[in-house]
């Protein structure tokens, strides 16, 4: 090998000079979409769970005895419309509409708590009938299951709030704006979710 | 959307929240649709099991599943405004390998769960127990 004929001034640099340009959180969006497909695999490891067990009765209540169609018909109508009105928020904010956002905002956390209402409702009932999680293995799958989405839109729920205290006080900055982005993929799956939920559980288990 | 770049973007051009080119934006009338037929691919199921229009119970569950089904696509369209392109394609990556994933654990677990609840019926193991001496004697 012959030596470079001409040797640059100062020490050899080894990296790429020109690094392709990021922006500030450019890559936010991608990483929480793969946060919710992990969150995705423990829906579906639940959901597994409650397929196997939910025959499993051990002489306790069935899903006949114990679901309620119109209450669950509510709860999925409160969801739905959580959905909508989120999107009406992120709408308000591509406007640049600060109040309208947290007006949005502020009727999407209110539909979303009288979903979680209902849900305690539904549960406080069951329980009180003596059909709690360690009543049966069907009982124990569909507590964990529906009460793991119950939790995440309760912490949805937390998350909304202290966003709206956010945007309240410093506005819709660039950083704002990619967090309520975040929450509404975080919004629009536990809806998402929410309909394997009925289908699966509420719909299916009436039927059978 | 110039409104709020001129806003936000404190003296850095690119500090701006939404890399616009590959974040999907949904508008009004993207919302709206995916709302309305979301709508009606919940009434659908919620009527047919609540009502019992259709004697069959296996017709009916057809319809609720093919329901949740395309109401699960109508929200990833219309709600979470997934596109091929966005993020270069990975976001459709992601999620095609995490439904792959999803399919295996949920028709794995049914499947093995079925075999073995069938091996492991009272019924049977009786019958190997009576069929047991019968060969042997």
């Amino acid at each position: 090998m012959s030596a470079p004929t001409h040797v640059p001034d100062g020490p050899a640099q080894f990296h790429v000079f020109e690094e392709e340009h990021h922006e500030a959180g450019g890559s936010t969006h991608l990483g929480f979409w793969i946060y919710l497909m992990s969150d995705c695999l423990i829906f579906a490891v639940l959901f597994a769970t409650y397929g196997v067990l939910g025959s499993s009765l051990a002489g306790g209540p069935g899903p006949r005895d114990l679901f309620s169609l119109p209450l669950v018909a509510l709860n999925t109508t409160l969801l739905l419309i959580s959905s909508i009105t989120y999107g009406f928020a992120m709408l308000a904010m591509y406007e640049g509409d600060q109040k309208g956002t947290l007006k949005w905002l502020a009727i999407t956390g209110a539909f979303g708590a009288g979903f979680i209402a209902v849900e305690l409702y539904e549960f406080a009932h069951m329980i009180h009938e003596g059909a709690g999680p360690q009543r049966s293995a069907f009982l124990s799958a569909f507590f964990a299951l529906v009460g793991t989405h119950g939790l995440h839109v309760t912490f949805g729920i937390v998350w909304l709030t202290t966003l709206m205290v956010q945007v309240r006080r410093r506005g819709l900055i660039a950083a704002n704006q990619r967090r309520i982005s975040c929450l509404s993929l975080f919004w629009h799956f536990l809806d998402l979710v929410w309909i394997g939920v009925f289908t699966f559980v509420y719909l299916l288990g009436v039927l059978r | 959307m110039s409104a709020g770049h001129t806003e936000t973007a404190h003296g850095h051009p690119h500090a701006h929240g939404h890399d616009g080119h590959d974040v999907p934006h949904g508008t009004y009338r993207q919302y709206m649709t995916g709302f309305v037929l979301a709508v009606i691919l919940t009434a659908i199921p919620f009527f047919v099991v609540m009502t019992r229009v259709i004697p069959s119970p296996g017709y009916t569950a057809a319809i609720v599943l093919i329901c949740g089904v395309a109401q699960i696509l109508v929200h990833m369209i219309f709600f979470l405004h997934m596109t091929p392109k966005a993020e270069d394609g990975w976001l459709l990556l992601s999620t095609i390998f995490t439904i792959v994933l999803v399919v295996i654990t949920l028709v794995g677990s049914l499947w093995v769960v079925f075999h073995l609840n069938r091996n492991m019926m009272p019924g049977m193991q009786e019958l190997h127990q009576e069929a047991g001496p019968a060969v042997a004697g």
